[in-house]
């Protein structure tokens, strides 16, 4: 998978330690000076407090920035008044807060001053998003980076606890857009990110904590967020599966799909629920995607059949050798290599199940066929292994009447010896 | 008396003096009694040991003591090599079986008070072969290279490093560096063919040899027994233990062959629930169970300053039990032998039926 602007963002801002703890060790008298924004405010009601208090965790105040940076005014006055001096700006309003943030973020010279690695393309990026357009439109609504980020604790992308870290990215999101109210105005539908979490990229995410597997901004963007229209569904997925699309541009479903207008990878497998592959997905199986366009008994869908039973014979196939081998693992024999050579049958059912993507029946019977030769000679590695256990199990029985006849002729001699007359004592 | 037989002996004799041996064996008796049955562990240690150097001189065929070889070849013994599996897997399992007997020879002589005088030499060589087996069991888990013993090397040997003062130079010796490494495997394997062999057999050489001249010990208030000869009766009657236990270790390889598991990764996480093999069990568990202090001490090295104590003590038993030593009976060391041995059991059935216990 091609890695991700955000993980890229999140590595830079990784790199950036060893500068960061030169910041913060040289101005250490900024500690020590005055700052008398985060006394007044500590001191204040909950809203106003919160500033003060999430700054303390907040990756600016790592980087020895502090409140008079954002907001101008001078923190070393005590009296208010003195401290909110001319420089000072307070809070932006909501519909400036990307030119606020931008302000430095998107000033190379500025930036470079604390992570040279960083992109200060976030801003630009921002007003090509559809976020970023509602806003120009006055629409308020649209997302700004604080809805992101968060204000005063704003963490780096790759701090786990960031809401902008991989698997805090669908809630993130979904704070505007599962909820009904806020969509509404726009039409949008909400059950996107109920729907990704049933999906097998939210199962690698989120229970095998696979960050390599794609959130929502892995297809839509994240500063320049916006849905991928149907034409570029298709290079979306191909950033994490090439194969299977360059399969795809080679197959005749392209030029249908082109024709009809209709996107390609989601067709099959949808979007933002997409299942596991299955064999089922194929021509006659429980989830038959072919059936959409090709009624049953038409010439492409019958190659279709074809296509599956090939795969279900291979699987059939796979799965007695793995009884064969399990078999003969029981039995207490050595199938380790029988069981590498499995392997490769394995991986020639994976290429096979991708080259489902190219429709081409003779491409896929090939694969097959080198996948058949593993199986056959693990086939007769496990009847091989299984006529060994035979073998050992009759050599036990021999060599242990063998051994029991001895032992009751040492017996016997004992008793004769016993009960002799010669036997002294 | 055929005329070449008449020829053999005549050249025999004179240089070897066979008949003196002969003589020996045929006067030599073993006293019978209602606990004569013990005698014939000791017998069937010396069976199980031999049967352990035939394997393992086997196994040196095809085994490679190297990182990158030694796991393959383990592998390739238990699937290629003809008859390779049930080598190795008579090795394996006659080591622990071995163990296990010997465990048995020791108390039964402890509660015999077979160590009483003029004996005391051969419970000492005794004691000291039975730390020999122990380390031969330590060095040859190891050797396969795999997961377990990888990681219940590294256990193992942590347990030496607690030893005071000579503990961390101690386990430095023993892993040829500060961790388990190539190093080790070669030291472990150095130890297991060349020294202990070396050092086993000549203990064993003593053991046997003041075995057979001073007599089988008989129990204190045993007096005039019955006596059968060593030759035939009492080899014939140990020899039929001998081949039932090889129809068991027969019967219990083809059926459980030894594993050769997956290669050790020095770069994994130690595996959930890993242990020593069962013989150290008991000390791995009251390490675990053990507080981290008791009088200010650190509880570990206290613990493995009890087994170094408690094994001093079994070694030289012989010296400290007088009453014994006067034909008395002494029933303070029958109960400290019967601690050490409820206390070893309940240990190790501890390590395996509460394997979450402790720290």
């Amino acid at each position: 998978m091609a890695l991700k602007p955000l993980l890229q963002e999140a590595n830079r801002l990784s790199r950036l330690a060893p500068a960061a703890l030169l910041i913060l060790a040289a101005p250490l008298f900024l500690s020590a000076q005055k700052n008398s924004c985060i006394e007044c405010h500590l001191a204040m009601d909950d809203a106003l407090k919160a500033p003060a208090e999430g700054f303390s965790g907040d990756v600016h105040k790592q980087f020895g920035l502090g409140c008079q940076d954002c907001h101008g005014g001078n923190p070393a006055q005590d009296d208010v008044e003195l401290a909110k001096d001319r420089s000072f700006k307070g809070s932006p309003q909501r519909a400036k807060i990307p030119e606020f943030c931008g302000s430095c973020h998107a000033n190379s010279e500025i930036m470079r001053r604390f992570n040279p690695n960083l992109r200060v393309d976030q801003l630009a990026l921002y007003w090509t998003s559809r976020h970023g357009q509602l806003l120009k439109k006055g629409d308020t609504n649209g997302a700004v980076c604080t809805d992101c980020h968060g204000v005063h604790g704003i963490q780096p992308a790759n701090f786990p606890k960031s809401p902008v870290f991989a698997w805090n990215i669908p809630q993130t999101c979904g704070r505007c857009h599962s909820n009904p109210d806020t969509m509404k105005a726009y039409g949008i539908p909400v059950q996107q990110v109920d729907d990704y979490k049933q999906s097998v990229h939210a199962r690698a995410l989120l229970e095998k904590k696979d960050l390599s597997a794609p959130v929502c901004n892995d297809c839509h963007g994240n500063h320049g967020a916006a849905p991928p229209e149907v034409t570029s569904i298709a290079f979306v997925c191909r950033q994490c599966h090439p194969s299977a699309g360059d399969l795809f541009s080679k197959s005749p479903h392209k030029e249908a799909f082109d024709s009809l207008g209709i996107s390609e990878c989601e067709v099959c497998h949808g979007n933002h629920r997409i299942s596991p592959p299955s064999d089922e997905l194929l021509a006659g199986g429980k989830q038959d995607v072919c059936i959409q366009c090709h009624e049953a008994g038409t010439g492409p869908h019958q190659t279709g059949l074809e296509i599956k039973k090939k795969i279900d014979d291979f699987v059939a196939s796979s799965e007695a050798a793995r009884s064969l081998l399990a078999a003969a693992e029981k039995r207490g024999v050595d199938v380790n290599e029988a069981q590498f050579k499995l392997q490769d049958a394995t991986t020639a059912l994976v290429l096979a199940r991708n080259l489902t993507h190219g429709l081409s029946a003779a491409e896929i019977a090939a694969g097959l066929d080198e996948g058949g030769k593993a199986l056959s000679e693990v086939k007769a590695r496990g009847e091989a292994a299984l006529q060994e256990a035979r073998f050992r199990r009759s050599g036990l029985v021999i060599a242990t009447v063998f051994i029991l006849l001895l032992a009751a002729a040492v017996f016997l001699k004992i008793r004769d010896l016993k009960t002799s007359p010669k036997r002294p004592g | 008396m055929s005329s070449w037989r008449k020829k053999i002996e005549g050249y025999i004799e004179p240089r070897f003096q066979v008949s003196a041996i002969r003589d020996f064996a045929r006067k030599k008796k073993v006293p019978e009694h209602r606990h004569s049955f013990w005698y014939f562990f000791g017998g069937i240690c010396l069976f199980l040991f031999l049967l352990q150097v035939v394997t393992g001189i086997l196994l040196l065929l095809y085994y490679t003591p190297s990182v990158d070889a030694a796991h393959e070849s383990v592998q390739f013994i238990m699937s290629q090599v003809k008859f390779g599996w049930l080598v190795r897997s008579v090795h394996s399992w006659t080591a622990n079986i071995l163990v296990g007997f010997l465990f048995i020879h020791m108390f039964s002589a402890f509660f015999l008070k077979a160590y009483r005088p003029p004996r005391e030499l051969t419970w000492i060589t005794g004691f000291l072969l039975l730390v020999l087996f122990l380390a031969f069991g330590f060095s040859g888990y190891l050797l396969p290279w795999n997961e377990l013993s990888f990681f219940a090397t590294r256990v193992g040997t942590d347990i030496a490093g607690v030893i005071p003062w000579v503990g961390k130079a101690l386990k430095t010796f023993i892993l040829g560096g500060p961790e388990v490494s190539g190093a080790t495997l070669t030291r472990f394997f150095w130890l297991h063919v060349a020294v202990l062999p070396a050092f086993a057999l000549l203990i064993m050489g003593v053991h046997i040899l003041l075995v057979q001249t001073l007599g089988m010990s008989k129990p204190i208030g045993t007096g005039e027994t019955k006596e059968i000869s060593f030759f035939p009766e009492f080899i014939l009657r140990d020899s039929l233990a001998w081949l039932l236990i090889l129809a068991a270790i027969g019967a219990i390889c083809v059926f459980l062959p030894w594993e050769a598991g997956p290669k050790a990764d020095p770069f994994a996480s130690t595996p959930l629930g890993i242990k020593p093999e069962w013989y150290f069990t008991f000390m791995f568990t009251t390490l675990k169970l053990v507080p981290a202090h008791i009088f200010s001490i650190e509880g570990e090295v206290l613990a493995v300053m009890g087994f170094l104590l408690g094994g001093l003590f079994l070694m030289f038993v012989p010296l400290l039990d007088r009453r014994a030593a006067r034909e008395k009976r002494s029933p303070v060391f029958t109960a400290i032998g019967l601690a050490v041995l409820v206390y070893i059991v309940l240990m190790t059935a501890l390590t395996y039926l509460a394997p979450n216990i402790g720290k």
